[in-house]
């Protein structure tokens, strides 16, 4: 068959089809590096071991020394910065998706905040010693600032702008909080409290695992059942709505399911520094233009993190927490936003 | 994509223009305001002095606690007062200068920029000398605002509020991450940093109010004299260009001074947010928008809003204090909010 033979619709369904396999294998390559990053995170440390012996301790068997360091310390740690960079990740780029800007990931817009100010202040003023209260405090206020945030931005309906800066109001009063708090703390809670600035993976330990594994059971599916209308919506409010999305529903839907899995993370390892917020522009440059990005930037993020946790714990003389790691990748993201021309006046 | 349109930009409405003695009165007014809450400031404390016992600290006839209590609030009181001025009239160049009505030096992370080259030079270059302090905070003010403007001008449609303000969002993310990877290995510094990063004015002595004077004085100079040039720029680029304005250099120009007073600002009493941001639009309801008179107005609002905010924070805890910065937060934010649910917004 010739080229002339082919119809139009022929040429469109050739390259529809063309890059759902470029899709598919972009999305195969990126969770085999994150495979990858994952068993290098339970091989590496100060006693290095094999796959072989990783691979036995993961099967259940007895292998000496590896069973408690690789088990109960590296395991735990893996999973859930695989999972928590999960969540950031599909997070981020769901709000980044609806309000249809690069800069409006949920720890920009409050919503790290207010779990952050809910755990510190069960830490330091209840003093609440179980982690799972604590979690729980956290995800009952961001749940509460992201319902407020919500409320505050309505105003015959609610805009994406109006949304944004007012997460970054409400932002500033949680973190003058935290602050507050942190000031007043003493001193040997002040390690505990301190993670719930920066973001780490000390401490990890399956208790702390479970909810945040339940909560990307649930609401992972939810979001990703939202991807086509989220995708739609990028196009705007009212060529959306044209094109038969239930604008006002798919919002909501995306940001309980997005506002849950950031609570829930940041309940887990504290708030990680822009990894929401680096996870979708870094797999729309790698996907292009056209496919869905949620699936990649969650991805995107699983992978930032796991990578980033190795640097911090080994690449310097001092043990780093991960969100300081992940917040220096974002300094110089902004500073390669400025340094590249741009070209496509795209816009942010 | 969305942008903003500040009520009081809007084209071809009028702005009300207040008479002569209506203007004098206000700035009247706000002297007033100033005295009384300088002496609430002397009097109330840990120890609540009577308006006798000033008087007779100041002429020196009587020489007790409640005297020496005085003498110990004076210089801290003072500092309040020339820090707030310092602030609104930031507040005032930077809106007019960005033409953007939520500017402010925290929300456009400036003052961020100055604890990081703060911190930098404590933890490598080891300054030490308060001098040196000063200078890097300067420097670090420039630095961080130029490169917040520049992110926030990427893209279509230039800076709008929304882009300004969330690049200052992620610029202070991630210079706050840089700060506690420099910090984290250096106990010390972390420990006197905590404490300066809240803002406040409780360490005051008279010989970092003397050290600070000359850049004040210096900015405040640059600002006033820059007052007609702002009045320019107000009416757009273009038709300030076609009055004769040289738009750029009166830019350079007032962003200098008003980085000048922010750095020393910043490197006395720590970053202290939304002062900046309140009392340009308080002072323009009172004295309208002519430069020359509310550069003056914002100065005394602003020193009398810092100074009560002091108080205030010294009242709610005693026996202990809330920092001043941690007030204004606390005031600051939900004007914030308010100002951008009353911004008219449009979809483009």
């Amino acid at each position: 068959m010739s080229a002339g033979v082919l119809t139009s619709t022929g040429v469109v369904a050739a390259g529809r089809a063309r890059r759902t396999r470029r899709w598919r294998l972009i999305v195969t390559i990126l969770a085999i590096a994150v495979v990858v990053a994952f068993c290098l995170s339970l091989m590496v440390g100060r006693t290095f071991y094999g796959p072989d012996e990783v691979l036995r301790v993961i099967a259940g068997q007895k292998v000496p020394g590896a069973s408690f360091t690789v088990g109960v310390l590296r395991l735990p740690r893996a999973v859930l910065a695989a999972l928590a960079g999960f969540a950031f990740g599909l997070a981020g780029v769901t709000f980044q998706t609806m309000l249809r800007n690069a800069l409006a990931a949920p720890d920009i817009i409050g919503i790290s905040s207010g779990a952050s100010a809910g755990a510190v202040f069960a830490i330091l003023v209840l003093k609440v010693s179980s982690a799972a209260t604590v979690s729980v405090l956290a995800i009952v206020t961001a749940l509460a600032t992201a319902g407020l945030i919500y409320l505050l931005a309505y105003k015959d309906g609610v805009l994406g702008t109006r949304l944004i800066l007012i997460g970054i109001g409400i932002g500033a009063i949680l973190k003058s909080l935290v602050s507050y708090l942190i000031v007043r703390a003493a001193a040997w809670d002040l390690q505990v409290a301190m993670r719930w600035l920066t973001g780490s993976l000390n401490g990890a330990a399956w208790s702390r695992v479970l909810p945040l594994a339940v909560a990307v059971a649930v609401f992972v599916p939810l979001l990703l059942g939202q991807a086509r209308n989220l995708d739609l919506l990028r196009l705007g409010d009212d060529a959306a709505a044209a094109l038969g999305v239930r604008v006002e529903r798919t919002r909501l839907v995306a940001i309980l399911g997005a506002v849950a899995l950031t609570a829930f993370a940041t309940a887990a390892t504290g708030p990680i520094a822009f990894v929401a917020f680096l996870a979708g522009p870094i797999a729309a440059r790698i996907v292009g233009p056209s496919g869905s990005l949620m699936i990649p930037a969650a991805l995107v993020g699983a992978l930032l993190v796991l990578v980033s946790d190795l640097i911090g714990q080994f690449a310097f003389d001092t043990r780093y927490p991960v969100g300081v790691i992940t917040g220096a990748v974002g300094a110089l993201y902004l500073v390669f936003l400025l340094v590249r021309t741009n070209r496509s006046g795209g816009s942010l | 994509m969305t942008t903003l349109v500040a009520p009081q930009r809007s084209p071809g409405v009028a702005v009300p223009r207040r008479p002569l003695p209506a203007r004098l009165a206000w700035l009247g007014i706000a002297v007033v305001a100033l005295v009384l809450v300088a002496t609430a400031s002397v009097a109330f404390g840990s120890r609540v002095v009577s308006l006798h016992e000033i008087v007779s600290a100041f002429t020196g006839t009587e020489d007790g606690i409640a005297q020496a209590a005085v003498r110990g609030r004076l210089p801290r009181t003072i500092l309040a007062v020339v820090v707030g001025a310092t602030l609104g009239l930031v507040g005032t160049v930077l809106q007019a200068v960005t033409r953007n009505p939520l500017a402010d030096p925290q929300v456009l992370g400036i003052t961020s920029g100055a604890s990081l080259f703060v911190v930098t030079g404590i933890a490598f270059v080891g300054l030490a000398s308060p001098m040196a302090y000063i200078w890097v905070a300067i420097a670090g003010s420039a630095l961080a605002a130029t490169f917040v403007y520049a992110i926030g001008s990427l893209g279509r449609g230039g800076p709008t509020p929304l882009k300004l303000a969330l690049a200052g969002a992620a610029t202070s993310a991630a210079f706050n991450a840089l700060i506690s990877a420099i910090l984290l290995p250096r106990i010390e510094v972390m420990d006197e940093f905590r404490f300066w990063e809240i803002g406040g004015v409780g360490g005051a002595t008279y010989d970092k109010l003397a050290l600070v004077a000359p850049f004040l004085v210096t900015g405040a100079l640059i600002c006033f004299l820059s007052a007609r040039g702002l009045n320019a720029l107000a009416l757009g680029d273009d038709v300030a260009a076609g009055l004769g304005e040289r738009v750029a250099r009166t830019r350079l120009l007032a962003a200098t001074g008003a980085f000048i007073l922010c750095g020393a600002a910043t490197a006395v009493a720590g970053p202290i947010g939304f002062v900046g941001l309140m009392v340009p639009h308080a002072c323009r309801l009172l004295v309208g928008v002519d430069h020359r008179w509310l550069l003056p107005c914002s100065a005394l609002a602003g020193a009398t809003l810092l100074t009560a905010a002091d108080v205030v924070g010294r009242l709610v805890a005693r026996p202990s204090e809330v920092d001043v910065g941690i007030v204004t937060a606390l005031i600051g934010a939900p004007f914030f909010i308010v100002m951008v649910r009353r911004l008219r917004m449009r979809s483009l």
